[in-house]
């Protein structure tokens, strides 16, 4: 019991920083041009396959680093080419053009790489049990995992707080109009925010590839969970969203983990008739059939008793 | 708006007051029109092909009520249409056997009010909230309704679905509903009930404010309406109609299946009316029937045929946001001036370099995909007649200079197109 | 209650009012009764929080303190639609129109709830004589009557100014809020609307917020100065002339 609830909480929490990871670089965009990035999921599942190829080619160091300059590369190209075409047409344009680019990268991804999932190994390097607890091994790749995704949320930390450019971006955060006036380019400011906060989502592509499955339906997957942590985290709210990712992280994690049903605990029920027969399903249903769907009665619960989420003060 | 004379030189907007004919011709000749169809396109898979369209008209339409009447954007509708569908086809297996006068006519309605009650029941909680948070609990609702749906098994069974025969119900005037004639006549017969229904609503006081929402939501509530109120009913409305288009599908169908409630469906219907055109009544129209059209064509000229649609549905959100409709109705002070044979040649014209850049890009993602996953088969293979080996280098050149010669002749032919345009509106107004 | 006593209780009463922004004191506590049939405008330099404290009457804001009191009633906290279907109507400072409806439905949309029609989606819109003349009237009166069909987005901006009265007056509303109805206006068409205002408030209570001060001492029965969130004086149009306090929050302004 002990041992489960143990590995279930580090699972949990490695679990939630990366979606945390995710989640960060899309609250930015968001407070930053007001424009929710519903290709977020898919510039993640490029980050796993960009980190796959070069993997095979130059190791997963090499990819850990490169995969993610890529994928920067692609979103400022994204931004100044499409984003900001579309950006005069309105919110709702905006919001289309990623949901279309979410649909796009999708099929190329399946163009290329096929439906089923890719052989994306664990490095040797990381292969090997970090430590044993209560008779199970903790995979080293996974403690890898939490720490990188720390780490590289504490050198952003860094870099906005005290670089020049790290104050310019807070001050566009709330303010680009005067800071445009101020003499800075803020397309360009833009342009970067955006490329770093989906080179974000490609690192933690990277790091979940591996210890997750590469598939070309990650970002259908992963997706609709992310926006529920920014939703209930409230929309523009760093802070609520690293709560909201923790919470998601556990919950789904620990659901898995205590694979119990209604009927394991209350006893099986008489066969029903009529209309009945059609929840009998429920009764049955395990908390691990129920773990995808946590997340999204999570939201429907915060949305009915606290509309603007855990932090949030946007109204959009 | 049409408009009368009135006394005092202006024409103003014309009450109730105009003609049967004005009023009623345009149904009465659509009416027409779609029990004329069979018989124009009198081949099997027209006849499907026209069903199929005839149900995504309903379901645009319904999907507009929502984005394009009152700026909702939703990314969960299809779970209207499926839960409609459902119950329509376990309705039908309920009523198999014929005994209760239940002829399948009726069933689609049926949907349609499975469609209200859960519009009501998730749109108290989706309205909540607005715009991009509004578009969030849609996709988390979709999510749990699809997700739900798997757990449900002897409902929505599983993940093959539910199937079911159609003739099995009562059978009125004896028509079993078992050709796909007779199915193309239901599906008509709802069609223009449901679109007469809808453009009705956008005419009425509800519409209306529902337009002015859209414009501009803060300032309803100092003419007196409260705004969620609005788009409740909105949304519980558009669910109503979404749900008969379900219906309509499972009944045409045969076979339900709970990936018709979720995120690929709702991402078709959001594609079909925005390419049709979301300022427009008749845009989602448009939309559904050119979007299902190309869906038969493309996937018999290529695999990869989704990612041709995703691009289309890409340039339209950057270059056409008014979608196709948008594009006629820009050519209506053309028309207007009778201007637009002036221009016509220059729309050709940019047209024909999009051609070749069109067939450039093609090449490019055709040979990607040879090259990928069709590698198992070879690099040789086959366009418009062509046969080329993928992994050489010519092909690759040719399709580079096709792309880029096309993309950017077009791009200046565009230009001139557009000054022609721009010219011909002032030149009209001068005479 | 007599008739008496109801024409005594106030059309609009602020009590108290306060309204914080974060640490920011915007309005500090104001202290009006404007007796019904009153014309009364609100002066102020700027940032002196007037169309704050529109914003709070009207319902768009939450008063951080404080009351407000519609014909004797508590609307304090109450959405912008209650109060709107009380009677209180307003127009706004930033032209807040229907861009992309037309100015006929722009104005035929203002005046439907006032006329019974609720969320009404089974009746067509075109078969609503009362509707129809009223908003005929209106176009009239605001005089864009020949441009009835244009997008209101593309009217040109001292006609948007016009159509942002229209919606104002449409629904008829005892208490009428207009937030410098003539910004943005030529002198021929601010005489205009100052006609019209003056004919449409005759049976009504009129606030209004307005910098011209010809307009102002014109129309006013009644003058309150704010500055920075408080009320300094509120008296007839001779008394606050001479008033020492506002020369002072206007210095330099010659007050014709």
């Amino acid at each position: 019991m002990l041992e489960i609830l143990f590995i279930s909480t580090i699972n949990g929490v490695t679990y939630g920083m990366l979606l945390f990871l995710m989640a960060s670089g899309l609250t930015v965009i968001f407070s930053m041009m007001g424009v929710l990035n519903l290709a977020h999921a898919s510039f993640y599942m490029l980050g796993a396959f960009f980190g796959f190829e070069i993997s095979r080619r130059l190791g997963f160091w090499p990819g850990l680093l490169l995969a993610p300059l890529i994928v920067a590369g692609i979103g400022m190209l994204v931004e100044r080419y499409g984003l900001r075409t579309v950006h005069k047409h309105g919110h709702v344009a905006e919001l289309l053009f990623t949901f279309g680019l979410t649909f796009v990268i999708q099929k190329l991804v399946e163009m290329v790489w096929g439906k089923l999932p890719v052989d994306y190994r664990v490095p040797a390097s990381l292969d090997f049990p970090a430590f044993t607890i209560f008779a199970t091994d903790y995979p080293a790749f996974k403690v890898f995992g939490l720490f990188a995704s720390i780490a590289i949320f504490l050198a952003l930390m860094l870099v906005i707080k005290r670089t020049r450019i790290g104050l310019i971006v807070q001050a566009a955060l709330t303010h680009p109009d005067m800071v445009g006036m101020l003499g800075h380019n803020v397309d360009r400011v833009f342009m970067l925010v955006f490329g770093v906060g989906v080179a974000l989502a490609a690192v933690a592509g990277v790091i979940a590839g591996p210890a997750l499955v590469t598939q070309s339906n990650m970002a259908g997957l992963l997706g609709p969970i992310l926006f529920v942590v920014v939703v209930v985290g409230g929309l523009g709210s760093l802070g609520g969203a690293f709560i909201a990712s923790l919470l998601i992280g556990l919950v789904q994690t620990f659901a898995v983990a205590f694979n119990v049903s209604l009927a394991d605990v209350f006893g099986p029920i008489a066969e029903s008739s009529g209309l009945g027969v059609y929840f009998d399903d429920l009764w049955s249903v395990t908390v691990a059939q129920v773990a995808p769907i946590l997340p999204y009665l999570l939201l429907v619960l915060i949305l009915i008793f606290r509309p603007r989420g855990l932090m949030g003060n946007r109204e959009s | 708006m049409s408009t009368s004379n009135t006394p005092g030189q202006i024409a103003l907007p014309s009450g109730a007051e105009t003609g049967f004919v004005r009023r009623y011709g345009i149904w009465i000749a659509a009416a027409i029109v779609l029990a004329a169809l069979p018989y124009v396109f009198s081949s099997g898979l027209a006849v499907s092909t026209m069903c199929v369209m005839g149900t995504m008209i309903i379901f645009a339409l319904s999907y507009n009520m929502l984005l394009g009447q009152t700026g909702l954007l939703s990314f969960g509708h299809a779970v209207f249409f499926g839960l409609g569908g459902f119950l329509t086809a376990q309705l039908i297996i309920a009523f198999a056997g014929g005994e209760q006068p239940l002829p399948l006519m009726l069933f689609p309605l049926f949907g349609g009010v499975t469609g209200l009650i859960f519009g009501i029941i998730f749109g108290a909680v989706a309205t909540r909230r607005a715009g991009t948070a509004f578009a969030m609990i849609t996709l988390g609702i979709s999510e749990l309704v699809s997700s739900t749906a798997l757990i449900l098994r002897k409902f929505f069974g599983g993940e093959e679905g539910i199937m079911f025969d159609r003739t099995e119900v009562f059978q009125l005037f004896g028509l079993s509903f078992g050709p796909q004639i007779q199915v193309y006549y239901l599906i008509a017969g709802w069609c223009l009930v449901s679109v007469i229904a809808m453009y009705a609503l956008t005419c009425t006081p509800f519409g209306r404010i529902c337009n002015a929402v859209r414009d501009n939501p803060q300032r309803v509530g100092f003419i007196g309406y409260n705004t969620t109120m609005v788009r409740f009913i909105a949304f519980s409305l558009s669910g109503l109609f979404a749900g008969i288009a379900g219906g309509l599908a499972a009944i045409n169908f045969e076979i339900m299946n709970s990936a018709q409630m979720g995120a690929h469906e709702s991402g078709a219907v959001i594609l079909m009316t925005y390419i049709g055109g979301v300022g427009n009544f008749a845009g989602p129209i448009i939309g559904a029937v050119f979007v299902t059209f190309l869906q038969l064509t493309l996937s018999d000229l290529s695999d990869v045929w989704e990612l041709y649609f995703g691009l289309i549905f890409i340039c339209v959100v950057m270059y056409a946001p008014n979608g196709i409709a948008g594009l006629l109705m820009l050519q209506r002070p053309l028309l207007q001036r009778g201007q637009l044979l002036r221009v016509a040649p220059y729309y050709l014209m940019a047209l024909v370099p999009a051609l070749v850049g069109i067939a450039g890009l093609s090449m490019v993602i055709e040979m990607t995909h040879q090259l990928s996953i069709a590698a198992s088969e070879g690099a040789e293979m086959t366009m418009l007649g062509f046969t080329f080996n993928a992994d050489a280098v010519l092909p690759w050149m040719v399709a580079a200079v096709l792309l880029a010669l096309g993309a950017w002749l077009f791009l200046r032919a565009a230009r001139v197109a557009q000054d022609a345009y721009g010219a011909a509106l002032v030149q009209g107004s001068m005479k | 209650m007599t008739m008496t006593e109801e024409k005594k209780i106030p059309a609009l009463e602020l009590s108290g009012l306060e309204k914080s922004f974060g640490s920011t004191k915007i309005i500090r506590g104001v202290d009006l009764a404007i007796p019904t049939g009153e014309r009364h405008a609100v002066i102020g330099p700027n940032g002196a929080g007037k169309s704050t404290l529109f914003h709070l009457i009207s319902g768009h804001y939450q008063p951080s303190a404080g009351s407000i009191h519609l014909r004797g009633q508590d609307i304090t906290g109450m959405a912008p639609e209650q109060i709107n279907r009380r009677g209180l109507s307003r127009s706004f400072q930033i032209t807040n129109i229907f861009p992309q409806l037309s100015v006929w439905e722009n104005v035929r949309c203002a005046t439907l709830w006032a006329m019974g029609y609720r969320y009404t989606f089974w009746r067509n819109i075109e078969r609503l004589a009362d509707a129809r003349a009223r908003t005929e009237e209106i176009l009239t009166q605001i005089n864009l009557i020949d441009r009835w069909n244009m997008p209101a987005g593309m009217l040109a901006y001292a006609d948007q100014r016009a159509l942002e009265i229209g919606l104002a007056i449409a629904s008829e509303a005892e208490i009428l809020l207009l937030d410098e109805p003539m910004a943005g206006m030529s002198h021929a068409e601010s005489q205009h609307m100052v006609e019209l205002i003056r004919k449409v408030s005759e049976k009504r209570t009129l606030l209004m917020i307005e910098h011209d001060m010809g307009v102002v001492f014109d129309l006013a029965d009644r003058i309150s100065v704010l500055v920075y969130g408080e009320l300094v004086a509120s008296d007839t149009p001779e008394r606050i002339k001479a008033n020492a306090a506002v020369q002072q929050a206007y210095l330099g302004t010659e007050v014709a």
